[in-house]
């Protein structure tokens, strides 16, 4: 098996590179990639059509919006997917022997102290870059990321239960319901105001500002949408996957 | 010596075809299950170097506009917010025109004709598509390791095992 297995990958490593003879230079500016209308609009445009100098947000929560929102109906699916996988419903007597016992170990004090001085931090720096998505490198999935991060790191300098009281899995599929929801909502609005689906430059009969701005603005809605979902599946993977679906205790 | 050449003008896709590879060795002949997620994690790692090399251009900076440029723009257009809308409009249609032309046309065209002062030169700034292809990728990535995680950790549970052939053959005897 093995050797078939290296036998397979080195002849597929060969075709690669005998395809890579075809590809353009490294860093080479008239790659078709890079000389391409669309991404040229994208460079060119943005800035013009949206006020957001951020491209890659534009891009992704305003040009892309389409295939973000289902993005974050992936995340959404994979989170309630984990728990249909590992959650035992009813008694659950052929897993229980396998359980390691772990008590409840007093929490170390440079441990804790540490976590309580970086968490806050953490959550307010989550909190910038998804709120400064479209001005600087970051958006929606990162600060979620990062705002999930700072539950996880709970979990693991105290114990599940403490992080479970701040997130509990009610509230967790509630919040990540509400992000789909508040991202989907846009596009409806702008479907109800006579524009297309997603179509933000028609919401600017709600929001202030022109169409370029009514655009960044409902770019900011849909980024907190999706750093809501993100935050709230980042923490029950991970609370899921350390308790084995039970919720109870972690690692 | 060609050789040599060939591979320093285009070394990103050999890494990435050597990173895809070690990746996809680990994903066929490893036993361990958590050993093959993480081949899995490699091959998408390979991906998505491939995919941001591509976009990268010599001498460009990342994708996000300087603030000495937007602040620039930003007071002129504070200045007529009504007939800059209007121009982006008229701009937008004579795109739309010129993308029927040659295509160095219409950028040419779509140059000229820039509503306000802002003068982006497209070389200057890294390939944007790419990093937003990417960054969607590395959501699914992190999606398809968890669901492969738990699919991992379930068959722990009910065989005690994560070696790949303790399963299979426990699931031959149960036969």
């Amino acid at each position: 098996m093995k050797i078939l297995g290296f036998i397979a990958v080195i002849i597929t490593g060969i075709l690669l590179l005998q395809a890579e003879r075809d590809f353009p230079d490294w860093g080479d500016p008239a790659s078709p990639a890079n000389n391409y209308r669309l991404s040229q609009h994208y460079i060119t445009q943005t800035f013009t059509e949206t006020t957001v100098p951020n491209m890659v947000t534009a891009v992704l929560a305003d040009y892309r919006g389409y295939d973000t929102m289902f993005e974050t109906v992936v995340i959404f699916t994979a989170g309630i997917a984990i728990i249909g996988i590992l959650r035992v419903f009813g008694s659950s007597s052929q897993l229980e022997h396998k359980e390691p016992t772990l008590t409840a170990k007093k929490p170390d004090l440079i441990v804790d102290t540490t976590c309580r001085l970086l968490i806050p931090i953490i959550q307010l720096f989550a909190l910038y870059v998804v709120a400064h998505g479209h001005h600087s490198p970051g958006g929606g999935f990162q600060g979620g990321v990062i705002f999930g991060a700072s539950f996880i790191l709970l979990a693991l300098a105290r114990n599940l239960q403490t992080a479970q009281k701040w997130l509990p899995e009610s509230r967790v599929l509630t919040l990540a319901g509400a992000g789909i929801f508040i991202y989907a909502g846009f596009g409806v609005a702008a479907l109800v105001l006579g524009g297309d689906f997603l179509d933000y430059g028609i919401l600017t009969k709600l929001l202030p500002g022109g169409v370029e701005d009514a655009r960044s603005h409902s770019m900011l809605g849909v980024e907190i949408g999706v750093a809501f979902t993100v935050t709230a599946i980042m923490f029950s993977i991970y609370s899921n996957l350390a308790s084995n679906g039970k919720m109870k205790e972690g690692i | 010596m060609e050789f040599l050449e060939t591979i320093s003008t285009k070394f990103n896709y050999w890494i990435y075809i050597i990173i895809m590879m070690i990746g996809l060795y680990a994903m066929i002949s490893k036993n361990n299950l958590v050993k093959k997620l993480i081949g899995m994690s490699i091959f998408q790692t390979a991906i998505i170097l491939f995919y941001v090399s591509i976009g990268y251009k010599e001498n460009a900076t990342i994708p996000i506009l300087y603030h000495d440029q937007v602040h620039g723009a930003q007071h002129e257009e504070a200045g007529d917010q009504n007939e800059l809308s209007n121009a982006v409009e008229e701009a937008a249609k004579e795109i739309h025109v010129a993308a029927d032309e040659q295509a160095e046309h219409g950028l040419e065209a779509s140059h000229v004709d820039h509503p306000s002062s802002l003068e982006i030169n497209p070389d200057h700034f890294a390939n944007p598509l790419p990093h937003v292809l990417m960054l969607t990728a590395i959501v699914v990535g992190v999606a398809t390791l968890g669901v492969g995680l738990a699919i991992t950790q379930k068959l722990y549970g009910e065989f005690g095992s994560i070696e790949e052939s303790e399963i299979l053959e426990q699931i031959k005897s149960a036969k």
